[in-house]
């Protein structure tokens, strides 16, 4: 049976939470993976809660169908706790990364998370250290580069200069690559 | 030669368009096919092509103004969806009736009313008898190999017929994936100049396109129009010959996959067939004998090819994402049913309506209907002739 690693993100409309899943796509493109990025698609506004997803596997992709037994789960603002269930359809080996302030087991207590593994970082805060700006997308992917073995971060900080040179100022991105190393370094675990 | 890129099913229209390079594109925005000329818009003001961009007030003047040019004797596209191209519908006619090979994209969506933006093949199926040459695309490298190919196909020697491709809204055009895209040049040489048969700027041989043609010669016309089509049999296999020397990938009229020696089969056009052909692998582990078929052409329908590919089957599941109200099943159905119908033995021909307005098909339903197939093996009973999969009742 092909091996497939799925990924659910939860975010709000306006963190980058797309853009999060397109650069996680494109840098396990780079590793010589085959990948699918795309967003649930319903009404786009600031602040509403949205789903991306993601699929990667060393041969080729051919599901077309919803992703509903993500083994990663990356909840980009724990705000949405307690509004959409992060949990469902998970599997037993669950890998939770969450932005949070909190360490990972208050956060498996207080949202009552049963299976798998949780990971807690500071993106929001760290965000706002390096860009000065609440985007907590780019150290969620430092993060997820930490806890899984589908990125690298050689290849995600190569893939996010690329991604972002395109929009954003040679400064801008600097500073993304830094929120990126400082949430690699700073991720919690159980 | 050609890199590997990920992009949305959307861009890789947008590059194989800009690779293109056609004379005039008119477009009008509609979702979720607009990000396509948005895109191309962009290679347009950055003068990566030579291109005319026409913008107009709506898809019947989009569809209008590519008509005119493709007369004029351009090479002509555009990218529409759902009720852009349903507005299009009178145009669409007086295209293939004036035998203009223009090369259309479709972003399949759903057709209002109720309004819904996602993917199904509604708008598609409903042109199916404008005259136009029909292909299908299960991810968005599909639909960049299909619209390269278009080109070719539609200006072919005796066809001179609009193509348009089809590709599954949101599900296939907002998603990315991974693309192997050709080099720029390979493109270009490929195509070709193009040389129209008839321009009607060649003042050195006035000519007049679309004149009032009564009981005298309408007939003939129509007529040719299908010998028209017939030749597109021969001009797509040429064409899928010279590009899968150019690029590897091989295509035909359909893709077989795990057939040959299955007893049940299962039909889909669009992303669905990907879906499909991932449970057909997971079944086969536990010995399950089922295959499956992905039509990529549907206009012309290739009925001789499909009977002997599906001949020899027990049971077949077909699967439409669109509905025909009223008719014995959906488009995809009465079609394959049809071409079955004169073979001495043929297998026993279900259908499935599903995933309307984007509605997601998943693994387990795919399951359940190889379920249903194998009730139909055991008992050599139909429950059900048509079923709507993924539906409350």
């Amino acid at each position: 049976m092909q091996k497939i690693t799925e990924v659910r993100w939860h975010g709000r409309g306006g963190q980058g939470t797309v853009t999060a899943a397109k650069i996680f796509a494109e840098t396990a493109m780079s590793g010589g993976n085959h990948v699918q990025a795309f967003p649930e698609y319903g009404p786009e506004r600031m602040g509403a809660p949205l789903r991306a997803y993601n699929r990667v596997s060393a041969t080729p992709l051919s599901l077309h169908c919803q992703v509903t037994n993500p083994k990663i789960v990356v909840v980009v603002d724990n705000t949405l706790f307690g509004t959409v269930d992060v949990t469902e359809g998970t599997p037993e080996d669950a890998i939770y990364v969450i932005n949070t302030p909190d360490d990972p087991k208050t956060v498996r207590e207080k949202n009552r998370i049963t299976n798998g593994s949780v990971y807690t970082v500071d993106a929001t805060r760290i965000s706002l250290e390096t860009l000065g700006r609440p985007i907590p997308n780019t150290p969620m992917l430092g993060a997820l580069a930490k806890v899984t073995d589908v990125i690298s971060k050689e290849n995600l900080i190569a893939d996010t200069k690329t991604n972002l040179s395109k929009k954003l100022s040679e400064d801008v991105v600097q500073k993304n690559l830094e929120a990126i190393n400082r949430a690699y370094e700073e991720v919690k675990s159980e | 030669m050609g890199k590997i890129v990920a992009m949305t099913g959307n861009i890789a229209v947008a590059n194989a368009m800009r690779q293109i390079n056609p004379d005039v594109c008119a477009a009008y925005p509609i979702t979720p096919s607009t990000e396509v000329m948005q895109q191309f818009s962009n290679f347009v003001a950055d003068g990566k092509v030579d291109t005319e961009l026409v913008t107009v007030e709506s898809e019947h003047s989009a569809m209008s103004a590519c008509i005119g040019s493709s007369a004029a004797g351009g090479r002509v596209m555009t990218a529409t969806s759902a009720n852009g191209l349903a507005l299009m519908w009178e145009m669409l006619y007086i295209a293939s009736g004036n035998r203009l090979p223009i090369a259309m994209m479709v972003i399949n969506r759903a057709l209002s009313a109720p309004i819904n933006i996602h993917g199904d093949h509604s708008d598609e199926m409903g042109a199916r008898d404008a005259g136009w040459i029909q292909m299908y695309s299960e991810n968005g490298q599909e639909a960049y190999d299909n619209l390269i190919q278009a080109i070719l196909i539609g200006e072919s020697e005796g066809v001179l017929l609009p193509v348009m491709v089809g590709m599954d809204g949101f599900i296939i055009s907002h998603s990315i994936e991974n693309l192997s895209m050709l080099d720029d040049q390979q493109v270009k040489d490929f195509l070709g100049e193009y040389k129209p048969l008839h321009p009607l700027l060649n003042v050195n041989k006035p000519l007049t396109m679309g004149p009032l043609d009564l009981q005298d010669y309408y007939s003939e016309h129509k007529r040719q129009q299908t010998e028209a089509m017939e030749l597109v049999k021969p001009a797509i296999l040429k064409v899928a010959k010279d590009f899968a020397a150019l690029s590897g990938r091989t295509y035909g009229f359909f893709e077989t996959h795990r057939l040959d020696d299955a007893e049940m089969g299962i039909i889909a056009l669009g992303s669905a067939a990907g879906t499909a052909r991932h449970v057909v692998d997971g079944l086969r582990e536990k010995g399950i004998k089922v295959g499956m078929l992905k039509l990529r052409v549907f206009r012309p329908f290739p009925s001789e090819e499909l009977q002997q590919a599906l001949g020899h089957l027990k049971s077949l599941a077909v699967m439409d994402r669109s509905e025909s109200f009223g008719a014995a099943g959906g488009p995809v159905f009465s079609e394959v049913r049809s071409a079955l119908y004169d073979l001495p033995t043929r297998p026993k021909t279900i259908n499935y309506i599903y995933g309307l307005g984007g509605r997601d098909l998943g693994i387990a339903n795919i399951e359940q209907v190889v379920a249903d197939l194998q009730e139909i093996n055991q008992t050599g009973k139909i429950k059900n002739l048509i079923t709507h999969l993924t539906v409350r009742e």
